[in-house]
């Protein structure tokens, strides 16, 4: 171990690793908010971790853990210090890049004629996002690819997301709901981050080794005490990393799926899960890809003051689908299988990805327990239909 | 409601969720449940160009907003032309409105129908019901560049003859232009002279070369999947054949995932879609 | 004086192609050409079904009568289609109206004519009444879509 020195700025590169002790761990939150950003970050409420405005380390789940099986989330106390030694919980950061209620635009209507006004650029919020899984940095690039890559281009959601900073974590375990690395999307934090920690606990002794991944993230660190990562350092973190990966709370085969799930429009396991599920939405609430959401026009009782607000919806709900008369998805089952179809199949063809970054949140929070990736078990395993036509086989 | 003498625009931001103000200056009523409404920008700079089967989505101030396709000619634009029913809250007050009122208009999106494709060959122009709103567009296309194209045959069918749109122009291009017309109903009164059944029996004798057409078909979903059952029975091939979709929308530019059939989003895959690109989940129950 | 057989002139319509010659020669035995003016009522409901047609030129509408709503047309019959299939079975009477809607000219065959050739020869039989499924088919595929009212307001 090197002794502690600050290094000048300019000497911390992008992809050089560092590490910074506990004790120096409130400086890297001081050295954010220095830099203007509001730090968001987990913490505890309510029996659950979740994303909030932090004003100090002590903010931080010290000590927590999280327990987490089908249509359970339960919190447990470690036997360290850990600040990171948990998963995801029902919060997941598009409540901050992709707010479940915006204000698009207020217009005015008086004596003089009709005036449209752009939702003020006020709250032009810069984040800080402490504490971002692997998983986590892939929905976040995948809600980039509705919101920014596309023909068109969300305005609020471009702001947010470009003054945001990343600070990643690399997991030190597993949930019991977890299966990123089937998607593909983890443990390991591989880019999209400006800082990546990986939390190193080892006897007594307790520091974080950080990968700088932006010039930016270089500059915030370089305030924060700190000295060059050994190899020790590097190979426990692969080590963590490596334990991690093998124990995956869940797994899901995604070998053709898209094809599995497009020529199984009518297999029977749809109507098994109807029997349990609620339409209650909460797995796309949590969801961190779900994106969908409804517009609301309202007024005031004058008549003169309209606003249009956009809130988060869910393809669970009757209305979802509604056209003249009646709802194309009337059923659950056609709800499920659209919600299940999209994250798994559908979503590939439209975004180039899957939507399915494997962090469980749908399977803890779903109130009977469905796991997604014991749906798609089932149908792979009774899928006794091979494709005979060319729109079986799927889309072009 | 108040007088709206002028109107100001504020907001430089290139918002795809900011409407544009538009005055009505006409309402027309034409069935007893279907009225168009004629609308010019209130900026008279404002510059505006559609293709035929693009939409707008529409706003009605604080009550709300529907995507509906634009039935006016593309060369008259900015003037646009909004043919809808009433069969919600939001078009139940915007056929409240009269000439000098303010709407919001958002647009225009989606995929068009290729008529620029269809040079050199025969053109079957299918619509059921208010479909042939959509469809006139291509129709005013089709008709300006006339000698572009081989026969162009229009299938028309409604409910009653009551409910058939734009019955005085039709009887114009009839006169007109080199335009096949059928008409059909699908029940009259003694009164009616024409056809009586779904527009899918005039299909097979209408007077169009299968082997060298391109089909556009808009009405209920129903309707597309017979007609383009009995085209491809008559040799038209799948690869020239477009309907126009239409589902839920919030949003009209991808973001809301309401319009979601199968992998495509309808306001920006469709609405006009080649069939081949939709004939598996096309007709697939609660897709 | 020569009769011009009508041979030639059913040989023309798709509705029999395919048949063999002698075939096409009882069929052609049974049949006739006649003419109906605009508005001309063809048949009314009840009346015996002694004879079906093919509509070589015009349009025909089939209507019923109902009380409150007057003539209701649910259907028309054009070029090269075939009315009327109440002949095929008992009590062969006509189970609606049948009115020319425009000059038309048609082939009527005799019912009981053809019926009885169809009776001696079970392969014309055959033949005739495949082509009549064929019909019923089309047209009970039509009427559905009719039923489902598409067009209506929850369409």
């Amino acid at each position: 171990m090197g002794s502690l020195r600050a290094v000048s700025p300019e000497a911390l590169q992008v992809r050089n690793s560092v590490v910074i002790e506990r004790e120096c761990f409130a400086q890297l939150l001081q050295a954010l908010a220095d830099h203007g950003y509001e730090v968001i970050g987990p913490t505890v409420r309510e029996g659950a971790i979740v994303y909030e405005r932090l004003t100090s380390t002590q903010d931080l789940p010290l000590g927590w853990s999280d327990e987490q099986t089908g249509g359970k989330y339960r919190l447990k106390r470690r036997d360290d210090d850990a600040l990171f030694g948990y998963v995801v919980g029902p919060h997941s950061w598009k409540k901050f890049l992709h707010p479940p209620l915006q204000q698009l635009w207020q217009a005015e209507r008086n004596g003089k004629g009709t005036r449209v006004l752009p939702e003020e650029a006020q709250a032009r919020p810069k984040y800080a996002f402490l504490g971002v899984r692997a998983c986590e940095l892939h929905a976040i690039a995948i809600q980039d690819k509705v919101l920014l890559e596309g023909q068109f281009i969300d305005p609020g959601y471009k702001s947010r997301r470009e003054n945001l900073f990343l600070v990643a974590v690399n997991c030190g375990q597993a949930g019991g709901n977890c299966f990123c690395a089937s998607m593909d999307t983890g443990p390991k934090v591989t880019s999209g981050y400006d800082l990546a920690l990986t939390e190193l606990l080892q006897g007594d002794r307790h520091s974080f080794l950080v990968d700088v991944g932006t010039k930016r993230g270089a500059e915030v660190l370089s305030a924060t005490p700190h000295r060059e990562a050994a190899d020790a350092d590097k190979q426990q973190a692969k080590r963590l990393l490596e334990e991690t990966t093998r124990h995956m709370g869940r797994r899901l085969d995604t070998c053709g799926i898209k094809e599995l799930l497009y020529r199984n429009y009518e297999h029977p396991q749809w109507d098994k899960v109807t029997e349990r599920c609620l339409s209650c939405a909460n797995c796309t609430m949590v969801c961190p890809t779900c994106f969908c959401t409804t517009v609301e026009d309202v007024t005031d009782l004058t008549g003169e003051h309209a606003e249009r607000r956009r809130r988060w919806d869910s393809c669970f709900t009757v209305d979802f689908s509604y056209i003249h008369g009646g709802s194309v998805r009337a059923t659950p089952r056609s709800r499920y299988r659209q919600w299940m179809t999209h994250k798994l199949a559908t979503w590939i063809d439209q975004f180039g990805v899957s939507g399915c970054v494997g962090c469980g949140r749908c399977i803890s929070w779903c109130p009977v327990g469905i796991d997604i990736t014991v749906e798609a078990a089932a149908i792979r395993s009774s899928d006794s239909v091979k494709p005979t036509t060319e729109a079986e086989q799927g889309f072009a | 409601m108040l007088e709206q003498p002028e109107v100001v625009t504020a907001g430089l931001v290139p918002d795809p969720m900011l409407p544009t103000p538009y005055r009505i200056q006409r309402v027309k009523q034409e069935t007893d449940d279907t009225f168009t409404l004629e609308l010019l920008p209130e900026d008279s700079s404002h510059k505006f160009s559609f293709e035929p089967g693009q939409f707008n989505m529409v706003y009605i101030f604080g009550v709300g907003e529907v995507p509906i396709s634009i039935s006016s000619d593309p060369n008259d634009a900015p003037l646009l032309k909004h043919t809808t029913r009433v069969v919600g809250t939001v078009t139940k007050a915007m056929r409240q409105l009269k000439r000098g009122d303010t709407i919001g208009i958002r647009g225009p999106f989606g995929t068009h129908w290729p008529v620029e494709d269809a040079g050199g060959h025969d053109v079957v122009i299918a619509a059921g019901g208010i479909g042939l709103a959509p469809l006139r567009p291509a129709l005013y296309r089709l008709m300006a560049e006339r000698e572009k194209y081989r026969k162009i045959v229009l299938l028309y069918g409604t409910r009653t003859p009551e409910d058939m749109l734009y019955r005085h122009e039709v009887e114009q291009w009839r006169g007109k232009f080199d335009l096949e017309i059928q008409v059909t109903v699908d029940r009259a009164a003694s009164a009616w002279r024409g056809n009586v059944g779904v527009v899918t029996t005039m299909i097979p004798r209408a007077p169009f070369d299968p082997s060298n057409t391109l089909a556009m078909i808009c009405g209920p979903e129903v309707m597309m999947r017979f007609t383009v059952m009995e085209l491809l029975k008559r040799g038209v091939t799948a690869e020239r054949i477009y309907l126009s979709g239409e589902r839920n929308m919030k949003c009209g530019i991808g973001f809301c995932g309401h319009c979601q059939f199968g992998p495509t989003f309808v306001c920006k895959d469709g609405p006009v879609f080649s069939y081949v690109r939709i004939a598996s989940i096309l007709g697939k129950s609660e897709v | 004086m020569t009769i011009q057989t009508l041979e030639p002139i059913l040989r023309e319509q798709p509705f029999f192609y395919g048949l063999e010659g002698r075939h096409l020669e009882l069929i052609t035995g049974c049949a006739k050409n006649v003419h109906f003016e605009a508005g001309q009522v063809i048949f009314r409901e009840g009346d015996p079904a002694d004879q079906f047609y093919l509509v070589r030129e015009g349009l025909v509408s089939v209507q019923f009568v109902i009380p409150h709503r007057g003539l209701t047309t649910v259907q028309t019959v054009g070029e090269g289609e075939i009315l009327g299939w109440s002949w095929l079975f008992p009590p062969y009477r006509w189970h609606f109206d049948a009115r020319a809607q425009q000059p038309t000219r048609a082939l009527a065959f005799d019912a009981e004519c053809l019926r009885k050739k169809c009776e001696e020869d079970h392969d014309l039989g055959y033949e005739v009444f495949r082509r009549f499924m064929f019909v019923m088919v089309e047209r009970l595929e039509s009427t559905r879509l009719q039923l489902l009212d598409m067009y209506g307001n929850n369409a």
